[in-house]
């Protein structure tokens, strides 16, 4: 008996943190900020935090740290564009975390994504102590972007580099085969 | 069969050749506090060239990689241009250092250094890293980066990273991490803060 009320309660905190953690959509903003058909997420690096929880079920995060003014960065959004369109059904969710000055928010940074109509998700990061959360990303970033997480169930990869799309999708590829 | 043998030699020279190449791009170079820094020749704004080992009066040095292009390096001149006027006449002068490759990132060509250099009066020597040998030797990775280098017998790194904790705007910062560690090194204190991090342009290589 103590171990079937035991297995509902666990199955039932198993349940309840999937429902939590499985997108980044139930991400508290501390504030939105609209502009035409963008409504663009504001965190700081507290609120963003559970982005980087290892997911419960079977879903491979995609965290990528760009700016508009980041040439490298700019040149690899496609590819995390066609990753998000490509692996969509395979649970895979793609996540732009822009780096952007707060002040160029509505001058610059949604005029760009309506420009290159980004359709991944995208969350703007206005916290200025990077020396508080960017050890929390991974103690290996030394802070220059573009930088990438992936996270799934049991692994949790960083990356201080550019992706072409084929390295991107064989990092996915080995990760579905798991 | 010699043919054969042969080709399976070359086959066998060529993989390990590939392993070293490969597992030299992943060795992490690069100094960390604590390590002796060399000396280099770059050429300044000015056309001549500049080594550590010509400012006799230094006690040390704020090293900075830095570059014309990087909002963030941009974002943090006005902070280079302060340090200077405050610890060059203490015994550490800034030293400035582009290690953008110019073919990567025009804006950072020798040409728009200098110019870059006399639009925001620079008063602190602003160097190219030609050829790229000096950033990946102190291990420099984005744009702005500080070295502090104290010099005891040979040249010591006694800190590595941001200005200050909030490198993209200074209106928000409330701690100045390069301030602090030049007062301590000048009142012969340890550094509370001798790592930090910040974010940055990539490198352009």
């Amino acid at each position: 008996m103590r171990y079937f009320l035991l297995s509902i309660f666990l199955s039932l905190l198993i349940s309840g943190c999937s429902s939590v953690n499985t997108s980044a959509g139930i991400l508290i903003p501390n504030k939105i900020v609209k502009e035409g058909d963008v409504a663009l997420e504001v965190h700081d690096f507290e609120s963003l935090k559970p982005l980087f929880d290892n997911p419960e079920d079977k879903v491979i995060k995609v965290i990528n740290f760009w700016a508009t003014w980041c040439a490298p960065c700019v040149e690899e959004l496609p590819v995390f564009e066609k990753l998000n369109t490509n692996y969509k059904d395979n649970g895979v969710e793609v996540t732009l975390v822009s780096l952007d000055f707060p002040g160029q928010l509505v001058s610059r940074v949604i005029p760009f994504i309506q420009k290159q109509k980004l359709k991944s998700k995208i969350l703007f990061l206005d916290d200025p102590y990077g020396n508080k959360w960017i050890p929390q990303v991974s103690e290996d970033w030394s802070g220059a972007i573009p930088a990438t997480v992936i996270i799934t169930q049991d692994s949790y990869k960083f990356f201080e580099k550019s992706f072409s799309y084929r390295d991107l999708a064989l990092e996915i590829e080995e990760l579905l085969e798991e | 069969m010699k043919t054969l043998k042969i080709l399976f030699l070359l086959t066998v020279a060529l993989v390990a050749a590939a392993a070293v190449i490969f597992g030299m791009r992943d060795y992490k170079s690069g100094y960390e506090v604590g390590d002796i820094a060399t000396d280099f020749s770059l050429k300044n704004v000015s056309g001549n060239q500049v080594s550590l080992s010509q400012f006799n009066d230094a006690k040390g040095f704020i090293l900075v990689f830095m570059c014309n292009t990087c909002p963030f390096s941009i974002a943090n001149e006005e902070r280079i241009l302060a340090l200077d006027k405050k610890y060059k006449s203490v015994g550490f002068p800034v030293i400035g250092i582009n290690p953008n490759n110019p073919v990567v990132s025009p804006g950072d060509s020798f040409e728009a250094m200098q110019q870059r250099a006399k639009e925001k009066n620079f008063t602190f020597p602003y160097l190219f890293d030609e050829g790229q040998q000096v950033y990946p030797q102190y291990g420099a990775t984005k744009t702005p980066h500080v070295f502090i280098l104290k010099k005891e017998n040979d040249l010591v790194v006694k800190y590595i990273g941001a200005i200050d904790n909030s490198v993209r705007d200074s209106e928000t910062v409330t701690e100045k991490y390069v301030e602090n560690a030049i007062n301590s090194l000048l009142s012969d204190e340890d550094i509370k803060t001798t790592t930090t991090k910040a974010i940055g342009c990539s490198i352009k290589e």
